[in-house]
């Protein structure tokens, strides 16, 4: 048995097998609803209203996907380009510190310029905190997998020293986490009343102009080059390490957004549970969305659906919580194996 | 005791073998005979149908006609394990061993039980240090296979071999990667098995070695037996005759007088690949074709990484239209300078495989306009220019916005020329350019380069096929171990006396002028 790229899917093998996947985990979840003594089929219905049944359930999901929208990007860019990014959490750390290092006590910088002011910061922590491990991998060919992964460990290390120390809320009881940021440093809410920061907004732009640069722009035209085939793009002039370190870049300065967006719209100030693993996720959801920048959106969405609505299901329907997280992760494997079957299918010798 | 290859008895036979790929007729009723105790070479050039023959014997293949018979019996078509059952062992030009693993270990891999995990280890051992002195092969049987060089490992294929009793040994050209002391060392263990009793059929296109190491030699030409004969009673000259066949194409080119040299290479010495280039001077005309002719591996890879930008001489000169590069020489300074480039490797260098046509169209232009402004693609501009380029070289396939890999090897080659050629380049590098094409494929493509070469430009041809080389060249260089022939004009050169430079005869005089 081996795998056979299919050169062109159809349409009913593109939309068919990403809903059989939906279906087999729809079965999976009622299977184990009725293990645990639960109604089957009322558990599915919980978890879609759990994530998008009220308004309150889908402004939660669209807060829960901001962040996987701004990791997702930074892993779609990154694997794009064959550069293996698997620290986008600690990417997302470095932003969110260099948020509330600006942003909290008094301001350095005051009125207007104070947000964009947090954001850049947090782009560019995020983007020097990746340059390393691509210099390392384009001069020395460092495995920047490795170098990237054990980043993140460093940073929520160096962040918990910060939080232990100088960073330290002097009001925080004790609790290991920073001041809050100042009322003008928070992003403001999309529709007043409503619970939604421009975090989200900010999250569709950045996606919408990632696509932009990648399939419009020639430096765009040069990452996916060099990811596809760095030979041939070798061959064709293409400045190739730069193109990788440029990517490098721009992958660490989205993932550093995501850290941004969470201190800046949501919670207000830094702590070490900041993240539930946002970084990590994101390499789900760039695999989702095929690394289609757009398509990072949709797979976002999907899979803070899931995060969302598998938690409100378990609390609704009395069932452990770990069924959710079974759940959660059959649903990505499916998806995940769903896509793959889509371009390639399994032949006999 | 009989004289080898005289009245032994045939171990081998392989009779009216056919075998097709596609329209492709690889191998065309061939028959071929090995003796006990003989070695015999199997000659040709590339692409003459040797390893497809020496695959199907092996099993890896099976054939569309004819039979395989070992030691009179016939094997089964298309079974490995009964070829290997049968006493037939193979090493591959491309080894098949596991790097990680030690000298031991590759030779039980595959052939010790699973279930008997324990089997001992010291009797192996010793089995291998009594295999390896009996035929005087050397290794280190706790050596990793990684640490060894080339010609260790090679040894340890050929002792895989042996450790499976075999008595038919197949080598496909063994000494494509080894260094000349390592080839002489490999000689000498062939001939100590001959003396046991092996066999062996011994595939090359070396002149100089099949006249060292055979007893007989069998030459194949586009998928036929061309000739056979014995060694003693043949020489170089004739074996190169047999090998390139002695008609050559009607030159298809008017002559002309040289322009200005265009690139000049002055005494450079290179790196890359095996050999590397050693003290190269020659010079490519404007108005000519310079073909250069040589078996592959022997510094042609060097040569075409120099004009295409991806190398720079360690030593010596290199000089575009009287100046010398710069320090910043690389692909895109190749193609600022002019310089167009078919790649050897044409899906390894020459296209990006997921791309569209039209995105390989534009793989060299992509930043220049009308292709690109202000940092923004033009992707209308870059599809006419597409659809301009398959329509004029005739590129057949699924459209210009389908990926580049689902064209055929000899459309894509058409649309990398294409797009090298549309800025009318002063200087053309075709690496290889017609290798694995069909024959309409392979005239579009020399056409195409002759009409380069009316315009002016200096073309040079690197090219494996004699034959190419002879009727689209206006000079000829040959390249023998990174060294490189004089330059022979048009006409004064015939296949064979060619095929002896090819094989490395001639430079022994030079090198001690």
């Amino acid at each position: 048995m081996r795998l056979e790229a299919i050169p062109a899917p159809s349409l009913a093998r593109r939309v068919g097998l990403p809903a059989a996947a939906l279906a087999a985990t729809a079965a999976l979840g009622s299977l184990l609803a009725l293990v645990a003594g639960a109604e089957p089929f009322g558990v599915l219905g919980l978890i879609v209203t759990g994530a998008a049944g009220s308004k309150f359930a889908l402004l939660e999901t669209l807060n829960r996907a901001t962040p996987l929208i701004f990791t997702g990007l930074a892993v779609a860019v990154a694997f794009r380009a064959k550069l293996w990014n698997i620290g986008a959490e600690a990417q997302l750390y470095a932003g969110a510190l260099m948020a509330v290092l600006i942003g909290a006590g008094t301001p350095a910088v005051s009125g207007p310029l104070l947000i964009p002011a947090m954001a850049l910061a947090a782009f560019a922590a995020g983007a020097l905190l990746l340059l390393g491990p691509a210099l390392l991998k384009t001069r020395l060919g460092v495995d920047e997998v490795v170098t990237t992964l054990l980043l993140n460990f460093v940073m929520l290390l160096f962040i918990s020293m910060l939080l232990e120390g100088p960073l330290k809320d002097p009001m925080g009881l004790g609790w290991p986490k920073s001041e809050a940021i100042a009322k003008e440093a928070r992003l403001p809410r999309i529709v007043t009343g409503l619970r939604l920061h421009w975090g989200f907004g900010l999250a569709l732009i950045a996606a919408f102009l990632v696509w932009l640069l990648q399939a419009r722009t020639t430096i765009g035209f040069e990452m996916r080059a060099v990811g596809e085939n760095a030979a041939a793009a070798r061959f064709a002039g293409m400045p190739v390490e730069r193109t990788v370190v440029l990517t490098a870049l721009l992958s660490g300065g989205l993932a550093a957004l995501a850290g941004f967006s969470e201190v800046a719209g949501l919670k207000g100030n830094l702590t070490l549970d900041l993240s539930p693993g946002f970084g990590y996720a994101g390499v789900i959801v760039a695999m989702l969305a095929l690394l289609h920048p757009l398509g990072v959106i949709p797979a976002a969405l999907f899979v803070a659906g899931i995060f969302v609505g598998a938690d409100s299901m378990s609390r609704q329907a009395n069932v452990p919580t770990y069924i959710a997280d079974i759940l959660l992760a059959a649903a990505l494997l499916l998806m995940a194996l769903a896509i793959f079957l889509v371009r390639y299918r399994v032949a006999r010798d | 005791m009989t004289e080898p290859g005289e009245g032994g008895e045939a171990v081998l036979a392989l009779r009216g073998i056919t075998k097709r790929f596609g329209p492709t007729l690889a191998n065309d009723g061939i028959d071929f005979e090995l003796r006990r105790g003989e070695v015999v070479a199997l000659l040709g050039e590339n692409g003459a149908g040797k390893t497809t023959l020496m695959n199907i014997l092996f099993g890896q293949y099976a054939a569309d006609e004819g039979v395989v018979e070992v030691f009179g019996r016939a094997l089964p078509a298309g079974n490995p394990k009964a070829a290997l059952a049968a006493g037939v062992g193979m090493v591959h030009q491309h080894f098949t061993l596991a790097e990680n693993l030690t000298v031991l270990e590759n030779i039980l891999l595959g052939g010790a039980p699973l279930w008997r995990p324990g089997l001992g280890a010291g009797a192996a051992r010793a089995r291998l240090a009594a295999l390896s002195a009996e035929y005087g092969l050397k290794v280190e049987a706790d050596a990793r296979v990684g640490d060894l060089t080339v010609g260790e490992r090679q040894r340890v294929e050929i002792l895989k071999a042996l450790w499976r009793d075999a008595r038919i040994l197949i080598l496909d050209e063994p000494t494509a990667v080894l260094t000349p002391q390592e080839a002489e060392a490999l000689f000498a263990t062939l001939q100590a098995a001959v003396a046991k009793g092996l066999s062996i059929v011994f595939i090359s296109h070396k002149l100089h070695e099949v006249t060292a190491l055979a007893s007989r030699v069998v030459v194949l030409r586009h998928g036929r037996v061309a000739g056979a004969a014995r060694i003693a009673e043949t020489d170089a000259r004739g074996l190169a005759a047999m090998m390139v066949g002695a008609e050559v194409k009607a030159p298809a080119l008017a002559p002309r007088e040289p322009g200005p040299p265009l690139l000049e290479l002055e005494d450079v010495t290179a790196s890359g690949g095996r050999v590397g280039l050693r003290g190269a001077t020659f010079a490519l005309h404007g108005g000519w074709i310079t073909g250069l002719a040589g078996v592959s591996g022997n510094g042609q890879g060097a040569l075409a990484a120099l004009v295409g930008g991806l190398a720079r001489p360690e030593t010596g000169r290199m000089r575009l239209e009287g100046r010398e590069i710069g320090a910043d020489w690389s692909p895109r300074a190749a193609l600022a300078a002019g310089i167009a480039r078919a790649p050897e490797d044409r899906k390894r260098d020459g296209m990006v495989g997921d791309f569209t046509v039209a995105e390989n169209a534009a793989l060299e232009t992509y930043r220049q306009p009308p292709f690109a402004r202000r940092g923004f693609l033009n992707r209308a501009a870059r599809k006419r220019f597409a659809e301009d380029l398959i329509r004029d070289y005739d590129v057949r396939g699924p459209g210009v916005e389908a990926p580049i890999r689902l064209l055929s090897g000899g459309n894509a080659q058409k649309l990398i020329l294409a797009r090298a050629l549309a800025p009318s380049p002063r200087i053309v590098l075709a690496d290889q350019p017609s290798r694995g094409l069909d024959v309409g494929a392979v005239a579009a493509i020399q056409a195409r380069l002759i009409a380069a070469r009316d315009r002016g430009a200096a073309v040079l041809l690197i090219s494996e096929d004699l034959d190419e080389v002879m009727a689209l060249s206006d000079v000829i260089h040959v390249i023998s171990e990174g060294r490189l022939s004089p330059p022979f004009r048009r006409g004064t050169m015939d296949a064979a006396a060619l095929g002896l430079w090819m094989a490395g005869q001639g430079f022994e005089g030079r090198d001690a002028a």
